[in-house]
């Protein structure tokens, strides 16, 4: 209990990223929500990535930690340009309304 | 060993109990400071088990430039009040109970990864990189970045790039009824568009814009 393993850390992340799915899927009125939640998910990942980095003693995962950032960088900026040009368009960013697909 | 103990369950109660903030937070805008205050939390947690170099990086990235980007496309958007309220929805259907029961499922599969990683001890042979101990954090990553992970480093340059002219090639807006200044317009004009010579009669003027 008081000494800190990779197991404490993995499990921390396995929360985050629970979380995360659980805001994406019960969330029905906003979409930046989701996109957040699914900040929290990428941001579980790199948790696990640091943490196995550390504990195995090997540099690689935090290399791919920083591509995850870069990458979760770029979806931020694109995701919330799309939202922008939805609002733009249709005058709602409510997950319930946003039904042009028919899905 | 107890302090790290303490300091670790401190940050990681913070992460957790924000990123169920996030998600059932009544108002965007609260939602987007717990994800600020997650997000430091986990770079505390990043500094804490040596990883210093990302830890500062999600602080930037993150902190920095993501979150604010989600503050600035909430209020920009107007849609601070609209409330998030999704555990007394008026049209709730069936979504609710199946996405808790599918969730709960992943978490315990996750559970069940992490307790059964303990029976595959070989994976840790498998060192790809050692950590030099000499070495701060950050300079080992550099020297890993740049030399073995050059091409991912220069590709993932390319995938900021890309992003960054989507989104200003999606949210452009080319409005009417405003006045621009067109250079090639201005350069190509010669003599013959911008002056006309007239005779002008005695006692009769000249029309101009005829």
């Amino acid at each position: 209990m008081l000494s800190i393993g990779l197991g404490h850390y993995l499990t921390l992340a396995a929360i985050i990223f629970t979380i995360g799915i659980v805001g994406i899927f019960l969330n029905r009125k906003n979409i930046i929500v989701i996109l957040m939640s699914i900040e929290l998910i990428l941001l579980a990942v790199n948790i696990n990535l640091v943490s196995f980095s550390i504990f195995i003693n090997d540099l690689s995962g935090q290399v791919f930690t920083l591509f995850i950032l870069t990458v979760a960088a770029a979806e931020a900026a694109i995701g919330l340009a799309i939202i922008v040009v939805y609002y733009r368009n249709s005058g709602t960013i409510r997950v319930e309304e946003i039904d042009r697909l028919k899905g | 060993m107890i302090a790290h103990a303490i300091i670790f369950y401190i940050f990681s109660l913070i992460a957790i109990v924000s990123a169920i903030m996030v998600t059932v937070s009544k108002n965007t805008v609260n939602s987007v400071f717990f994800l600020i205050l997650d997000f430091i939390s986990i770079s505390c947690l990043f500094i804490m088990i040596g990883a210093e170099f990302l830890g500062m990086i999600m602080l930037i990235v993150y902190v920095g430039a993501v979150a604010v980007l989600f503050l600035f496309v909430v209020m920009m958007l107007n849609v601070a009040q609209q409330k998030n309220e999704w555990f007394n929805s008026s049209g709730r259907s069936s979504h609710i109970p199946v996405g808790l029961l599918v969730s709960i499922i992943i978490f315990f599969e996750l559970i069940i990864v992490i307790g059964g990683w303990k029976y595959k001890p070989d994976l840790l042979d498998s060192i790809a990189i050692e950590i030099n101990t000499d070495l701060t954090n950050t300079q080992s990553l550099g020297g890993v970045i740049y030399t073995d992970y050059i091409h991912l480093f220069q590709l993932s340059g390319m995938v900021l790039l890309v992003a960054m002219i989507g989104a200003i090639v999606l949210t452009f807006r080319q409005r009417s009824g405003v006045k621009r200044q067109s250079y090639f317009k201005q350069i190509s004009r010669d003599r013959k568009d911008g002056i006309e010579l007239v005779d002008v009669e005695n006692n009769k003027g000249v029309k101009i814009d005829a």
